[in-house]
């Protein structure tokens, strides 16, 4: 799960190197915080939220697989 | 992977034919030396020598397509998903469709998870790129497809409702390729005109029907005058329409009867489906 979102963050920022993802379990559901270069951060969120919103859709797809709920945050 | 094979043959020409389909590459994939000239000898019979050349698979840089490729084809090893991914070029853009079982998952409600593997796949693809975009679909075996199916049918049967309850209908939000369908599948329907309404991504289709007056309500009110194109109003301003993001929205879920004026004002009309940005603010 945690290496969807490295592998779909680094196809997309310019600084792919700076590509961290820190995964937590919480309460039985997995954390996955995804770090960029501050200038990519716009690389990962997007208009609106819209890239940020298709890197969980396709994490949930995942995740829903692997039966887990799995949430991936932009810090 | 400087793949290289020598081959012969009768002339040059045959020579390369028989290198290319060895190798499984086009003509500009490849470099061509020839190693030997043909000669016909005597009388074509003694001493003739075929022609040989070698052919060497050029290295070629991977384009924007590949970048997409490389991407679903990682993203899909990770979720233990079996896929064979075929490129194709269509009018439309270069095909990536997903082959495989059970890939429902990649498809997602509505599509949502393929539209979502698209978008992802559309920026790898151009990212760093200023020009030259390349658009990039991706599609699970026939999915996008049957899908159209479905929203044609759909389309056809609210138009339907539309024309006989009076009322406009307002479906629910879908991405810009899917209200296309809609629109497209009622632009020749003369009894009803549609437009979207909403901002990205609450934008929906309207479904609604002309002559409303004799639908029954709203004594003395007829947009068509108020907007002046009531008729084929969808198709008619296919010149004058300019892409904004940024209209006045409507997101209300649930519309009554009632708060139509409102609903009407803060509209935006579809333009032509060219496969460009196509909405374009109503005149006020």
């Amino acid at each position: 799960m945690k290496e969807i979102v490295e592998i779909i963050a680094k196809a997309l920022v310019d600084h792919p190197e700076n590509v961290v993802v820190d995964e937590k379990e919480e309460d039985g559901a997995t954390l996955l915080e995804l770090h960029v270069a501050q200038d990519d951060m716009g690389k990962v969120i997007g208009k609106q939220g819209r890239i940020a919103k298709a890197i969980r859709t396709v994490v949930k797809a995942a995740a829903t697989r692997e039966n887990k709920k799995v949430t991936v945050e932009i810090v | 992977m400087a793949l290289s094979v020598e081959k012969t043959g009768k002339t040059i020409d045959e020579a390369r034919e028989a290198a290319l389909a060895e190798l499984g590459a086009k003509e500009d994939e490849v470099a061509f030396e020839i190693l030997e000239e043909p000669s016909k000898g005597f009388f074509g019979l003694i001493g003739s020598k075929p022609a040989k050349i070698r052919a060497t698979i050029i290295e070629r840089e991977r384009g924007p397509i590949d970048k997409a490729y490389d991407l679903l084809k990682q993203i899909f090893e990770k979720m233990n998903l079996d896929v064979t991914i075929e490129k194709k070029e269509t009018e439309d853009g270069e095909l990536l469709t997903l082959v495989g079982e059970n890939l429902g998952i990649l498809i997602g409600k509505h599509g949502q998870t393929l539209d979502a593997l698209q978008y992802v796949a559309n920026l790898a693809a151009n990212k760093g790129r200023e020009e030259d975009r390349v658009r990039v679909i991706v599609d699970v075996e026939g999915y996008r497809e049957r899908r159209e199916e479905t929203l044609k049918t759909l389309a056809s049967r609210l138009a339907e409702k539309a024309r006989r309850t009076g009322q406009k209908i307002m479906l629910e939000p879908m991405n810009r390729h899917e209200r296309k369908i809609i629109h497209m599948a009622l632009q020749d329907d003369s009894s009803v005109s549609t437009y979207s309404s909403g901002d990205e991504p609450f934008r929906k289709v309207v479904i609604e029907p002309k002559n409303r007056r004799r639908g029954g309500f709203r004594k003395g009110y007829r947009r068509d005058d108020r907007f002046g194109h009531g008729e084929g109003g969808y198709r008619r301003r296919r010149d004058s329409y300019e892409h904004s993001e940024s209209e006045k929205v409507d997101d209300r879920e649930v519309y009554s009867p009632d708060e139509k004026e409102e609903l009407v004002d803060g509209i935006t009309y579809a333009g032509s489906y060219d496969g460009k940005a196509h909405e374009y603010p109503a005149n006020k």
